[in-house]
């Protein structure tokens, strides 16, 4: 049996053998990845507000895009493909958000509709919303306060 | 020129995310959490505005701009209705968003089966 290495064995080995060089591709991949979703994003609003929309409505119709193609490219698993490449550049986007959100339900769909699907699209999308929404409650104790003056 | 800013911007906010993958031990869960939480403070300091008036989309597709949106929805909202702002001014603000992923990402679950992994 090969000598199994402890987590922090391998935290080191991995430091060793990971050169600057890797961070500096794998973040002008993310750049570029990352940069093309948010180009698309601001066709999107820009169509949207040309289609008469308000700001805000047309920011929303631009999220609710990207969130139904990142779902839709994970479900049909072309947005596991592209992440390998792209990494932070896929994860960052509201499309990564979509992509966190289905693919862990797609995988507990074997443990059923309810306690499988229902349960585990909120592995991400949970915590996400539930430090989202704390962090928004927070500001909006700060703005209440400021508003009393 | 817009579509340049947004390009770059974006593109420089998922680097940050992929420096801090790189060099520490955050996951992608822990990378959405910490930047949406991170644009709200950003706008709760009045930074993150004037990113998202120079680069549009390129600061509002990231999830720093998840975070933008519920803290304009809770100023907003207090603004409207004050105390009951508080509560109501994040999930006001984000509830298209949130509803379209669970949403979509509902039916794309049920129609769709997991590929096995290589």
């Amino acid at each position: 049996m090969k000598h199994e290495m402890t987590n922090k064995e391998y935290n080191e080995y991995i430091k060793t053998k990971t050169p600057n060089s890797k961070i500096f591709s794998n973040s002008l991949k993310a750049f570029v990845s990352g940069g093309i979703i948010c180009v698309i994003g601001h066709c999107l609003l820009t169509l949207f507000k040309k289609w008469g929309l308000d700001e805000e409505s047309a920011g929303t119709f631009t999220s609710i895009t990207l969130i139904f193609f990142g779902a839709l490219l994970t479900g049909l698993d072309i947005y596991p493909k592209i992440a390998k490449f792209a990494g932070a550049g896929t994860v960052v986007p509201i499309t990564g958000f979509a992509n966190s959100v289905v693919s862990p339900a797609l995988e507990a769909k074997t443990e059923g509709m309810i306690m499988g699907v229902g349960a585990k699209i909120f592995t991400i999308a949970g915590p996400v919303i539930l430090y989202g929404i704390f962090a928004s409650w927070i500001a909006g104790i700060v703005y209440w306060i400021i508003s009393l003056f | 020129m817009d579509y340049l800013k947004a390009f770059i911007v974006g593109g420089l906010i998922c680097v940050v995310g992929q420096i801090l993958i790189d060099k520490t031990k955050l996951t992608p869960a822990r990378i959405l959490v910490t930047f949406v939480v991170l644009g709200v403070f950003l706008q709760l300091i009045r930074v993150y505005q004037p990113l998202v008036d120079f680069a549009g989309a390129g600061a509002t597709v990231p999830l720093t701009g998840f975070g933008y949106n519920l803290c304009k929805g809770a100023a907003k909202a207090v603004d409207e209705q004050g105390f009951l702002g508080i509560f109501t001014g994040g999930f006001t603000s984000s509830a298209g968003g949130i509803a379209a992923a669970l949403i979509f990402g509902f039916l794309v679950s049920v129609i769709f089966r997991s590929k096995p992994k290589k």
